[in-house]
């Protein structure tokens, strides 16, 4: 594939997602509206009709919608979302500090997610006739069908309150490297992300493995598997060489959609280990309607779909060569 | 002859179902010397496949090899299991697939194919082994070798690819070739230039080929003897010249005629009545009798003589003395 054709994909894949991410925060700052109304929370008890209409002047709530919209994204274009409603703190520093936390977690959940599930995915459909894969296989259903917080509280339960293995809240320890705070670095913290981390990474895991148990069933029986066996190749050569990699595209789609969706769904477990990353952020900005911190929040899980869908699209390329062969014939 | 490359004695294929035992491959027994081309005929269904896949250890269960012995260069083979049959694959015994489109990984480069076949055999750096496989490719016909190593195989067409999958199928100096119907899926065009190939590679080499085809045609430009099959069993075997000019057995008789010959003109093409039977539902006596005008009472009663080692028909009342009935 010519390398300017490859350019003039990505530019064309970013204009599109720059569009996509405008609709986002559309929809979004529409959305806020009917939340509830911020002044309430942030004046006391005791508040005058003059005290709340200063307000609504200072924090630009009077101003027709179209113009509070545009001020946001002249504003976020230049990475400044404006100041928390209830933190009085700029948005962009309140999710620099929170943002380690729920990246740590999500990559951690995001790592065993896709280890396991790949491995477990071809053990159980190498061994599809085997009591351990036909165990696992239906081990998997619980995976799929539990609900993320039951999950997390059966976790506590059983390694916290019954085991007292593990803590059931919090991060632990964590060590500052410039502004970034990592928890990898302390016992107490790798042990913090051991049950929030399950929790958060076993569905995606399950999805994961059996997505690629059946395409990899389904690629064991073309005839190409039939021939690199009759040349004598290893099993393994076989089965990861040749069978794996073919089953990659479908399997790198929807392993794409769900580490987006780890990041967005982490709202839950955080909430259920009281973890301080931006997920419990954005569930306490939305009791206090706290407008610039939600507005922020999805902007950036929605810059984190867009960029990874973006990367799956580029993995295709790189994984397929007819993807390649058939662009370069139709330029 | 010299010991045979292949020897197959009373080789029986079961398939255990519900209804019963299912034999695709019944008590056949045939050898393939070195050099040689045997090409193996019958109607599909008849067991042609099977006994190749029974030869390389490839049948999927719960297909399997019930009794019965196979040779390959004077070694037994057919109770290898696992890891000791895998070194025989590619190294002993190379087999070329019916379809080019599908038998390639369409996301590897063929050198990279090449070289990981070549390296699970021969005691070959890697850089000896990619020399080996510019050499592989450039055996068997593809112009611009060194260069289309780096190819994938959708910029191939459908005969440069089987092309490919020949130099796969050799490029571990394999004794031993079987090519399941290799021609079929390819245009007519190309169909005499991969024969005349696989034909010129195996003389040279010494190769010994089971070519397995239901195109007479075939049989008639490549093979030295003939093996015809009818569900499960070997009806006839004998030099390629005999079987197809005076054919004994009335099935190999009924084949010859259903075959489109220009010479023969536009009279009505020759069919054999009714059609082979299954494999869970086979008459008393010879399976071809329902189908044979030249059947006996003794060919309803007792099973087809049996075609051990040497050449002829399994049938009763061979050709050309038996008479028809009417």
């Amino acid at each position: 594939m010519s390398f300017a054709f490859m350019l003039a994909y990505v530019i064309q894949r970013v204009i599109q997602s720059a569009l996509v991410l405008l609709v986002v925060g559309l929809v979004a700052f529409s959305m806020f509206r009917f939340v509830g109304d911020p002044v309430d929370n942030m004046l006391g008890q005791e508040r005058t009709q003059a005290d709340i209409d200063r307000l609504r002047t200072q924090l630009g709530l009077d101003q027709p919608f179209p113009v509070q919209y545009v001020k946001f994204l002249s504003g976020a274009a230049q990475g400044n979302f404006g100041v928390s409603y209830r933190q009085g703190r700029p948005v962009s520093e309140i999710l620099v500090q929170r943002a380690p936390a729920t990246l740590e977690l999500a990559a951690v959940s995001g790592f065993l997610a896709i280890t396991i599930g790949i491995g477990l995915g071809v053990f159980t459909a190498i061994r599809r006739n085997g009591f351990t894969a036909n165990a696992i296989m239906s081990l998997s259903l619980i995976g799929v069908s539990l609900p993320t917080f039951l999950i997390g509280i059966l976790l506590i339960y059983l390694f916290s309150v019954e085991l007292g293995w593990l803590p059931s809240f919090g991060r632990g320890e964590t060590v500052q490297i410039g502004w970034w705070s990592t928890g990898f670095l302390t016992e107490s913290g790798l042990k913090a992300l051991i049950l929030p981390s399950i929790t958060l990474g076993l569905y995606q895991m399950t999805l994961i493995m059996r997505l690629v148990r059946s395409e990899m069933l389904e690629v064991l029986r073309q005839d190409y598997i039939r021939f690199a066996r009759a040349r004598g190749l290893r099993d393994r050569a076989v089965n990861f060489r040749h069978a794996l990699k073919n089953t990659l595209v479908p399997v790198i789609t929807v392993t794409g959609l769900q580490l987006g969706s780890i990041i967005a769904f982490a709202i839950i477990t955080e909430t259920v280990f009281q973890w301080p990353g931006v997920g419990l952020l954005f569930i306490n900005a939305i009791q206090f309607v706290d407008i610039p911190v939600m507005a922020a929040y999805l902007m950036l899980i929605s810059v984190m779909f867009v960029g990874i869908n973006l990367i799956v699209d580029l993995l295709y390329f790189a994984i397929d060569p007819r993807l390649r062969a058939d662009r370069t014939k139709a330029h | 002859m010299s010991e045979p490359i292949l020897s197959i004695r009373n080789l029986t294929v079961e398939i255990p179902t519900r209804q019963g035992i299912l034999r695709p491959v019944n008590g056949v027994s045939y050898d393939i010397g070195r050099g040689e081309i045997l090409g193996v005929v019958g109607e599909s269904g008849a067991g042609k496949s099977m006994a190749g896949n029974a030869v390389i250890g490839l049948l999927s269960p719960p297909a399997r090899i019930a009794e019965g012995e196979i040779h390959v260069n004077g070694a037994r083979i057919d109770q290898l299991k696992g890891d000791a049959m895998r070194r025989l694959r590619g190294k002993e015994i190379g087999m070329v697939f019916q379809d080019p489109l599908t038998s390639l990984n369409p996301l590897l480069r063929i050198g990279d194919q090449l070289t990981e076949t070549i390296l699970a055999h021969l005691p070959l750096s890697r850089s000896q082994a990619e020399e080996r496989a510019v050499q592989a490719l450039d055996e068997v016909g593809i112009p611009g070798a060194a260069e289309r190593v780096n190819s994938y195989p959708h910029e191939f067409s459908g005969g440069m690819r089987q092309r490919v999958v020949i130099a796969l199928a050799l490029c571990a100096e394999p004794s031993l070739i079987i090519a399941d119907e290799p021609t079929t899926a390819l245009d007519v065009s190309v169909q005499a230039q991969i024969i005349a190939l696989l034909k010129q590679l195996c003389r040279n080499r010494g190769t010994a080929v089971m070519l397995i085809t239901h195109d007479m045609g075939v049989i008639a430009e490549a093979a030295d003897r003939v093996a015809v099959m009818y569900a499960g069993k070997l009806v006839e075997l004998g030099p390629v010249r005999e079987v197809l000019t005076t054919p004994r057995h009335p099935y190999t008789d009924g084949l010859m005629g259903s075959t489109p010959l220009a010479s023969r003109g536009k009279d009505r093409l020759h069919q054999i009545p009714g059609a082979m039977p299954r494999l869970d539902s086979l008459p008393q006596g010879c399976a071809f009798h329902p189908r044979c005008p030249y059947a006996q009472a003794q060919c309803k009663a007792d099973p087809a003589p049996k075609l051990n080692e040497g050449e002829g028909a399994a049938c009763w009342f061979p050709l050309p003395h038996a008479t028809k009935v009417a």
